[in-house]
């Protein structure tokens, strides 16, 4: 399942890891959730980054003392029609100032990469190999939004307020 | 009528091509039919029994004569030359084919419509008040904030994929005609005490196989925190809304589960976090929006023209005028209500040309605006009062004139068995009969105002609930049977129906209805005590008694 981080593919570095699984000595682990809370001191001291993946129904604010150690959280579509990853999505980006890497996993389909983007994804393990080389083109696909998210991309409201201005400006 | 600028153009136009492009990926199979689905779903389009359905938004109901004429085109070049209004003020097209829609989209496109989450589980259509603007005493014209909550639903990034659909509507008049307290969000436009703008609040209403009257959250949110508080009750909805089983996953589920109380609470603590955010509305983008809506330059013309006084002569345009012309905010002006419910037709269906000549009445005579209503009638919300004798005759011609507004033959019903997939039993073929019935324009007005809503499913698009009268098709090994409720209602006031008893055959229905009616003229104290007011004082019994005793 390619990765598409940073806008393109690339190489995954985390080796995702079971519950059950041994801790390998070195490089860097996606955990799950159960797993990571249960075991928490001990993987951040380790040589090597921690993600932690986190199931959909599950209070994402449990995380926010882990956040600043974290180097990945990867949230879960278990199908591409359940959208609760949306919200913990926003809601850490937004809410708990989290700035690592945040990736969508699961049913993650073209059609979808607009919305993720805007959530606060910045990376994909993709379903597909042809929507992720398709990224960048779908990435694109909207210049105009109208709400405003932690994403940064200014809304049609206030472009409109710009517009305004510059206008009252000239005259 | 509000004006697209080219950031709602630049948008719609990029919508038609990301959809083309779902198209072309789903006719080369790159696109799997369950994948395909839900896209196409997102952008109006079901498949039904016999071909794909396009459903196509009318925000809040409003539409300009060229919209009109754009609708027409539609129905005439991909379609079978009509098209189907619906209960919540979209237009249905039941013949399109898959490889023309991103065509008919661009058609559409061009002069300001789209079909964006006309159906799938996302925020649907926002509705409103077909006499929005025009209503007298209505508190402020409540399409200014209709458009604000369709752009700020339109894409959202997080409420794309909800557990289940989700509706809002808005009224700012004290008689609802938007049927608030059957959508998942209710607003009700209110002032303060110092005199601001903001909203009563609503939850969890709506109808189909569980259904329930919503219920007041807040009992008024400042128009500036408006887009927060929604914010902050969908996203409890969607964290919290069931996604196990199809039929427990509307919020108002969800709402009935929690109770009203705690999940105003869960609303509450989210919204307390975001209301102060960059959701905060501020006066200006409202006037911006506001600016965008023009209103038509009224002319002082008297209360009563010669050209009324004259018409009054000619019983048929009385009848008509009575039935159809409601008063307007402004002196001389009236609001007509241009009736889709001819004797023995669909309802809610409208031709291509029906549709091209009513927006050259619009032009002509209401300042090229046409409204669309839940009831499924259209309407022409600025003509002046000396007109009314020459538009009637216009429409009359089209036939477009049955003078049947709110009377017994003003059905509403759903599509039925005859186009839905999803449906068990018909509802056109008995919301005819029953216009047959009562075809007898006298009878009708002696009867009064008496709604029926038809339903040819549990899934309720004919909001039988609410009908004062409600008819339910349903299947029983075999058979289309047909549950009978009375008492409903979809305004302030809104109730659900009570069962009269046992279900009945396809071809008992309207006997049945006749009955009811025979039952309710010989009980009312006086000729106008309403029927839902004889329902209300006597309860069901008495019908019951009536219509079961022979059968």
């Amino acid at each position: 399942m390619p990765l598409v981080n940073g806008g393109k593919i690339a190489d995954d570095s985390f080796a995702k890891l079971a519950v059950d699984t041994p801790l390998p000595e070195g490089g860097d682990i996606l955990v799950p959730a159960e797993r990571f809370i249960g075991e928490a001191d001990v993987l951040l001291k380790r040589a090597g980054k921690v993600g932690v993946i986190w199931p959909n129904n599950r209070d994402i604010s449990e995380l926010v003392p882990y956040l600043g150690k974290l180097a990945v959280v990867a949230l879960v579509f278990p199908t591409f029609r359940d959208g609760r990853a949306y919200s913990q999505a926003r809601l850490l980006r937004e809410r708990y100032n989290y700035r690592g890497e945040l990736r969508a996993t699961g049913q993650v389909l073209r059609d979808q990469f607009v919305f993720m983007l805007r959530a606060g994804f910045d990376s994909f393990e993709v379903k597909k190999q042809a929507d992720a080389e398709a990224f960048m083109q779908t990435a694109k696909r909207y210049s105009v939004f109208y709400q405003p998210t932690g994403d940064g991309r200014i809304t049609a409201l206030h472009r409109r307020m710009q517009l305004r201005h510059s206008e009252g400006v000239g005259t | 009528m509000y004006a697209y600028d080219e950031i709602d153009r630049t948008l719609v136009n990029e919508r038609v091509s990301e959809f083309r492009d779902q198209v072309k990926r789903r006719l080369s199979g790159e696109l799997t039919e369950d994948e395909f689905k839900i896209l196409r779903l997102q952008n109006g389009v079901y498949l039904q029994l016999h071909a794909y359905m396009f459903r196509v938004a009318i925000p809040y109901g409003t539409l300009a004569s060229n919209q009109l004429r754009a609708l027409a085109h539609v129905a005439r070049k991909y379609d079978r030359g009509y098209g189907h209004f619906t209960t919540r003020q979209n237009i249905q097209f039941n013949w399109i084919k898959l490889a023309e829609l991103p065509d008919a989209l661009e058609d559409l496109a061009k002069v300001g419509i789209h079909a964006m989450q006309t159906s799938g589980n996302n925020m649907r259509n926002v509705t409103s008040d077909q006499w929005a603007g025009v209503a007298p005493g209505e508190i402020e014209d409540p399409r200014i904030w209709s458009e604000l909550i369709r752009q700020h639903t339109t894409l959202h990034p997080e409420f794309s994929f909800l557990p289940r659909k989700f509706k809002i509507a808005i009224t700012a008049s004290d008689h609802d005609r938007a049927a608030i307290k059957i959508h998942d969000i209710g607003l009700r436009l209110i002032k303060n005490e110092k005199d601001e703008t903001g909203f009563e609040v609503l939850v969890g209403g709506g109808l189909g196989r569980t259904p329930f009257i919503g219920k007041t959250i807040k009992h008024f949110v400042h128009g500036r925190d408006i887009l927060s508080y929604i914010e902050a009750i969908l996203r409890v909805y969607n964290q919290y809304g069931r996604r196990d089983n199809i039929y427990k996953a509307r919020i108002k589920i969800l709402v009935h589960e929690l109770g009203i109380e705690k999940f105003s609470r869960e609303v509450e603590e989210e919204w307390q976090h975001i209301r102060n955010s960059s959701l905060q509305i501020d006066d200006e983008v409202i006037e911006d929006i506001r600016s965008r809506f023009s209103y038509p330059a009224y002319e002082k013309l008297p209360h009563m023209p010669d050209e009324l006084r004259q018409a009054a002569a000619d019983p048929d345009f009385e009848a008509w005028r009575k039935n159809s012309v409601a008063p307007h905010k402004v002196q001389g002006y009236s609001i007509v209500t241009v009736s889709l419910k001819p004797i023995g037709a669909p309802p809610g269906d409208a031709t291509a040309e029906q549709m091209d000549a009513l927006a050259d009445l619009a032009d002509k005579y209401s300042f090229g605006e046409i409204r669309v209503g839940h009831e499924q009638n259209l309407a022409l919300p600025h003509v002046a009062k000396r007109d009314l004798p020459a538009l009637w005759k216009a429409l009359d011609k089209l036939g477009l004139a049955t003078p049947n507004v709110n009377l017994i033959t003003d059905i509403i019903a759903c599509p039925g068995l005859d186009y839905c997939s999803l449906a068990n039993a018909r509802s056109i073929p008995i919301a005819q009969e029953l216009t047959r019935r009562f075809a007898n324009h006298e009878l009708a007005n002696l009867i009064g105002r008496l709604h029926i809503n038809i339903s040819g499913c549990i899934n309720a698009c004919g909001h039988h609930h609410v009908g004062h009268i409600g008819i339910l098709g349903v299947e029983k090994n075999g058979e289309e049977i047909y549950q009978i409720t009375i008492g409903g209602r979809a305004d302030e006031n809104a109730a659900l129906g009570n069962l009269i008893g046992p279900g009945v055959k396809f071809d008992e229905v309207a006997d049945v209805v006749e009955d009811i009616v025979e039952a309710y003229l010989a009980l009312r104290e006086r000729p106008d005590e309403l029927f839902m007011d004889t329902v209300r004082r006597l309860g069901v019994e008495p019908f019951k008694e009536r219509v079961y005793a022979t059968r």
